[in-house]
């Protein structure tokens, strides 16, 4: 922890920037994430989720230090891989739990589920079953805030599989053409479900593939929340300027397989345990410590607090509305049409 | 809505069928599928079936009596359905017989498929229904016999006959009657099958020129085989032989064979077309109480002497019981009919159209003949084939006698 | 005040007051600014609006129908213009699995209104990749709605309701309808989507078209009718969803009927109002086999003869009804 705590006790902007208040607040949503995450697993386990899931656990930094900085009026598209995103946004864990349930109290109604959880309140345009799926889409919005003449942004969630998609590849082009206020976030954790990158693309970094666009590529680690909100903030303020996109890639892991079903068999024990080694969770606490910013007690009591709202959302969800099966139908038209 | 249950046509050149017996009576409760009634066809008697579940009333036609194909005989109704009487039975029966002209003038709706319906568009369906007229009695002037809408209202014009339950003995002859002593005579109602066979075979020897071959065969070999094939009969279980054949058989196997090798006898006459076919199937007269039917054995060269023995065997059964169905007694090309077992040595038989031919076997009678100047004594049996010289000349059908006797003679050729 | 104009000039009449009317409303695709779009139908309506909102878009179909979905998220109505309605093919997965299912998906709490435009149909040479007709691969897809409008007044009409649609509208223009002429009314009015519309009455016989089959059927109940045979006419104009109860009361009273749609005929619109008919009140009153007259099973061949082969042509409809009504099918 000394040696942590030398490292990154100088100076940054970053814990210049936010107040101790919001930098708490940030630790709280990385625990209400992983508290999230681990008891979606379990209701999954006990049989009380249906479908599937992707856990984002070891991502926390990346959703959080992307999302501190946004307002309820700027937009993100996310991913499936995307509970992170949405509690980062602002979302009630309560009521992603209802979505998980399938309850009509859910953020979807119990139509999306994990993969399709959205909060429109909170400017989140929602997580996309397609890989690659949010990313026009989140240069459409951008679009919007521009013919509004809004100094909003579009924050696009991605991994490092998508940007090999065309969609991937199109939407960068157009964002840059059209100078839109579009942050592209990759949450590069090294394996498109369970083919490397290394295997899948020709360059290094996804961020390379920026500068083709013409637009800034920037990579950071991902399991630093200050690496990540600088650049993110960095890239804010220039999206917000009208001066067009910028790519921002994190460097980070998910420690769990890639979905419910994932056996690990692509990747070795000992790198799992490497990237745990660096949870980005204690690393932010640390931080926190360090600059004196938070002080053990109170870091424990946020974990606390953290771990009482999900026990609580839980509850909430297993006693909400089942939807009624002859509602099928409702909300696929705006006004009721059928067939 | 009660259900009506209709004569059906079960045959196709039936007009008219003749209830024998129902199995269900007014008031009872029936389920659908059950066997409802039975009909003496002019060739047979058929089951037919219960088309829904529930309560069989207004029972029309009566055991004994007759009706046209397509009306109605009763109705079955639901369980608490209020009966309306008024509506089935207001009609009085018409006594008098159907004019045959008047059947024959119904143009006979194809049937989608062998026992369903006629072929109808769902709106003639409906309209018919509206208008309480059978499918049935209609004529379809659509693609394949299909009744369309027009169809059906071109029906509806006609004055309606109601569905008259006939009578079934038709009225005898009172001339006839008159040429005896009343009480020295029974009256012996003519049943369907009966007049079935006087119409048929009169029309037969009215309108189908009959010529007459005959030919003695030596049925020596033939006995010996036949002794030889049943004493290595199988056995089954109960130690019984699998097969026993007759001289019959044999009969029937070798006309089969020999319709294989002369085809130009293999045929039916059909108006502007002679139908020449390519299988053998052989009709067999069966003598049944109060007449005959003629099953017909299908594809007979295809098939070996113990097959035909079994067949012929079931269906000489069928035909006692009067349990056949069109498509065991429909078809054939010519048939057999044997009166050996009467001793009977030679006969001339009736042409059963549409075949073209009937062979009359006689007995196996033993004889001296000459051979090599001296007597020997030998089985013989005399066949004699009529022809419908229509469709078979005097050459061709006595290439078909010639080849019967060789087959005959020497039956070994039949494995050939 | 009514005048003649244009199928083409209606859809622009109709995107320009649409424009003027709801500054949400933009305009994006291929070549649409000072090109003037390929089949000219944007014309020069970049003049009168501007770059922002008669957007030329890099050839990314996929991308621009995504940006379309985004936009219409966050408030815009955007318009987006296929330069040929196969190349819907490259943009599906946001047209069938985002613009089609995000209102669903997200339980109601947000519209995607967009609207596509698809210039579809053969006989224009252009063969196989540029002459297919789609729109039944899209009304497969609950959440879109998907019309064919085959004169410029409902052309007109129906492309403002579309633009007011809160949900995501497909519309195929046939391309051979653009220099089509009809009476359009200046002033801006709609024409309600999910609503077919009876072209001809007749007594015998009923046809329900789709598109440029709407005059090909026309001209075929002319000739019709001069040999005694009535025929109805049904221009069904939305695919989804679709107007069953005009096609059930029009059978009811003719009691025959026939599909006649230039996509594919096998698991096109035809089987679909087939179905219907079949599944309907309407099936006690038929009085011949639906008929279904549809796309040869072929892509769009080039050969010019063959081009006409491949969808149904005016004398074959007449052929095929004159068979259905004189019993010979």
């Amino acid at each position: 922890m000394s040696a942590l705590r030398a490292v990154k006790a100088n100076a940054r902007p970053f814990f210049q920037r936010h107040s101790a208040g919001e930098l708490k607040e940030a630790l709280r949503k990385m625990y209400l994430i992983r508290r999230f995450e681990e008891g979606a697993e379990e209701a999954y386990m006990r049989g009380l989720i249906h479908g599937t899931m992707h856990l984002s656990i070891g991502q926390e930094a990346s959703a959080v230090g992307s999302t501190m900085a946004l307002r309820n009026t700027d937009y993100i598209t996310s991913t499936h891989r995307g509970h992170g995103h949405c509690i980062g946004k602002g979302a009630d864990p309560k009521l992603m739990f209802a979505e998980f349930f399938g309850k009509e109290e859910g953020y979807c109604r119990g139509r999306g589920g994990s993969m399709h959880i959205a909060d429109v309140a909170t400017g989140n345009l929602g997580a996309n079953g397609i890989v690659g799926g949010g990313l026009p889409i989140a240069v459409g919005a951008a679009l919007a805030i521009k013919k509004q003449k809004r100094d909003d942004v579009a924050m696009c969630f991605f991994g490092d599989g998508a940007s090999n998609e065309g969609a991937f590849h199109e939407a960068l082009n157009m964002a840059a053409v059209w100078k839109l206020p579009v942050i592209f976030v990759c949450e590069n954790n090294k394996y498109g479900m369970s083919v490397s990158t290394e295997r899948s693309m020709a360059v290094a970094n996804v961020a390379d593939r920026a500068p083709a666009y013409g637009m800034p590529g920037v990579i950071v680690d991902g399991n630093s929340v200050a690496d990540v909100a600088e650049a993110i903030a960095a890239a804010t303020e220039r999206a917000r300027k009208g001066e067009g996109p910028t790519l921002v890639e994190c460097k980070t892991y998910r420690t769990r397989g890639h979905s419910r079903s994932d056996r690990n068999r692509y990747r070795t024990k000992e790198e799992i345990d490497e990237w745990k080694a660096k949870d980005p969770i204690p690393l932010f606490e640390a931080e926190l410590i360090a600059h004196g910013l938070a002080t053990e007690d109170e870091v424990t009591a946020i974990r606390i607090s953290a771990e009482t709202e999900i026990t609580n959302g839980i509850e909430y969800a297993r006693t909400g509305t089942d939807p009624d099966p002859n509602e099928v139908t409702r909300d696929v038209y705006s006004s009721g049409v059928n067939s | 809505m009660a259900v009506e249950v209709i004569l059906p046509k079960v045959d196709m050149d039936m007009a008219t069928g003749k209830i024998s017996k129902w199995h269900v009576r007014e008031g009872e409760r029936v389920a659908k599928g059950a066997v409802l009634f039975e009909i003496e066809t002019d060739k047979a008697a058929m089951e037919i079936e219960a088309p829904a579940d529930g309560i069989l009333r207004n029972v029309l036609v009566g055991e004994g009596l007759s009706a046209p194909v397509g009306s109605a005989v009763a109705y079955i109704y639901a369980e608490g359905e209020a009966v309306s009487a008024a509506a089935v039975k207001t009609e009085a029966p018409k006594t008098e017989a159907l004019a045959p002209t008047k059947a024959a003038a119904v143009v006979q709706p194809s049937s989608s498929k062998d026992g369903e319906g006629p072929r109808a568009t769902p709106l003639a369906r409906r309209l018919a229904k509206e208008a309480s007229l059978s499918l049935s009695n209609i004529s379809g002037s659509g693609p394949r016999g299909r009744i369309v809408a027009e169809d059906v209202r071109k029906a509806a014009e006609k004055p309606v006959s109601a569905p008259a339950p006939v009578l079934a003995p038709a009225q005898p002859d009172d001339a006839i009657h008159k040429l005896y002593q009343s009480g020295s005579f029974e009256v012996q109602p003519v049943d369907g099958m009966r007049r079935t066979i006087a119409q048929r075979l009169t029309l037969s020897k009215q309108t189908v020129p009959h010529f007459y071959l005959s030919v003695t065969a030596n049925i020596g070999k033939l006995m010996a085989a036949r002794e030889s094939l049943n004493a290595s009969a199988p056995r089954d279980a109960e130690k019984k032989p699998l097969w026993r054949l007759s001289i019959n058989d044999f009969v029937i196997k070798a006309m089969g064979r020999a319709l294989q090798r002369v085809p130009a006898a293999n045929v039916t006459w059909a108006g502007d077309a002679i139908l020449r076919h390519r299988v053998s199937d052989v009709g067999v007269a069966v003598a049944v109480e109060g007449g005959l039917f003629t099953p017909v054995i299908r594809a007979v060269e295809t098939k070996t002497l113990a097959a035909i023995s079994q067949e012929m065997k079931a269906l000489a059964a069928k035909a006692r019981a009067r349990k056949l169905v069109p498509s065991e007694y429909q078809g054939g090309t010519t048939a057999i009919s044997n009166l050996g077992m009467f001793g009977i040595e030679e006969f001339t038989a009736i042409i059963n159209p549409p075949h073209a031919s009937i062979l009359a076997v006689g007995a196996g009678v033993e004889r001296f003949v000459p051979v090599n100047g001296q007597p020997v004594l030998a089985t013989q049996m005399t066949c004699t084939l009529s022809c419908d010289h229509r469709a078979v000349d005097g050459a061709v059908g006595a290439e078909l006698l010639q080849a019967f006797r060789s087959f005959i003679e020497d039956p070994l050729l039949m494995l050939a | 005040m009514s005048r003649e104009i244009t199928y083409a000039q209606a859809i622009q009449e109709a995107l320009g007051q649409a424009m003027e009317a709801d500054p949400a409303v933009f305009l994006m695709g291929e070549d649409i600014g000072v090109y003037g779009g390929a089949f000219q139908v944007t014309g020069d309506l970049v003049h009168r609006f501007g770059e922002d909102r008669v957007m030329d878009a890099p050839i990314s179909e996929l991308g621009q129908a995504g940006v379309a979905v985004g936009a219409a998220l966050a408030g815009c109505k955007p318009v987006l213009e296929f330069q040929f309605s196969d190349f819907a093919t490259l943009a599906m997965e946001q047209i069938v699995n985002q613009a089609a299912k995000l209102r669903f998906m997200l339980g109601g709490k947000v519209n995607v209104p967009l609207v596509m435009r698809f210039p579809a149909g053969s006989g224009t040479g252009a063969a196989a990749q540029h002459s297919q007709s789609l729109d039944a691969w899209l009304a497969h897809v609950p959440g879109l709605k998907v019309i064919q409008p085959s004169t410029p007044y409902d052309m007109k009409g129906m492309l403002l309701a579309a633009i007011d649609d809160p949900d995501p509208v497909m519309v195929f223009e046939h391309k051979l309808l653009y220099k089509t002429k009809g009476e359009v009314p200046e002033e801006a009015y709609r024409v309600p989507i999910g609503k077919a519309h009876v072209a001809r009455e007749g007594s015998d016989v009923t046809i329900v078209a789709t598109s440029i089959m709407v005059h090909k059927s026309l001209e075929a109940a002319e000739t019709l009718a001069a040999e005694g045979i009535d025929v109805e006419v049904i221009d069904l104009r939305t695919l989804r969803p679709m107007d069953t109860a005009t096609i059930i009361e029009s059978v009811k009273k003719t009691t025959r009927l026939a599909c006649v749609y230039e996509g594919v005929k096998t698991l096109g619109i035809g089987a679909e109002i087939s179905a219907r008919i079949a599944e309907s009140e309407a099936f006690d009153y038929l009085d011949a086999p639906i008929l279904r007259l549809g796309g040869a099973e072929s892509p769009i061949p080039y050969n010019p003869v063959l081009e006409k082969a491949a969808v149904p042509q005016v004398q074959g409809i007449v052929e095929g009804l004159r068979n259905l009504v004189t019993g010979r099918t």
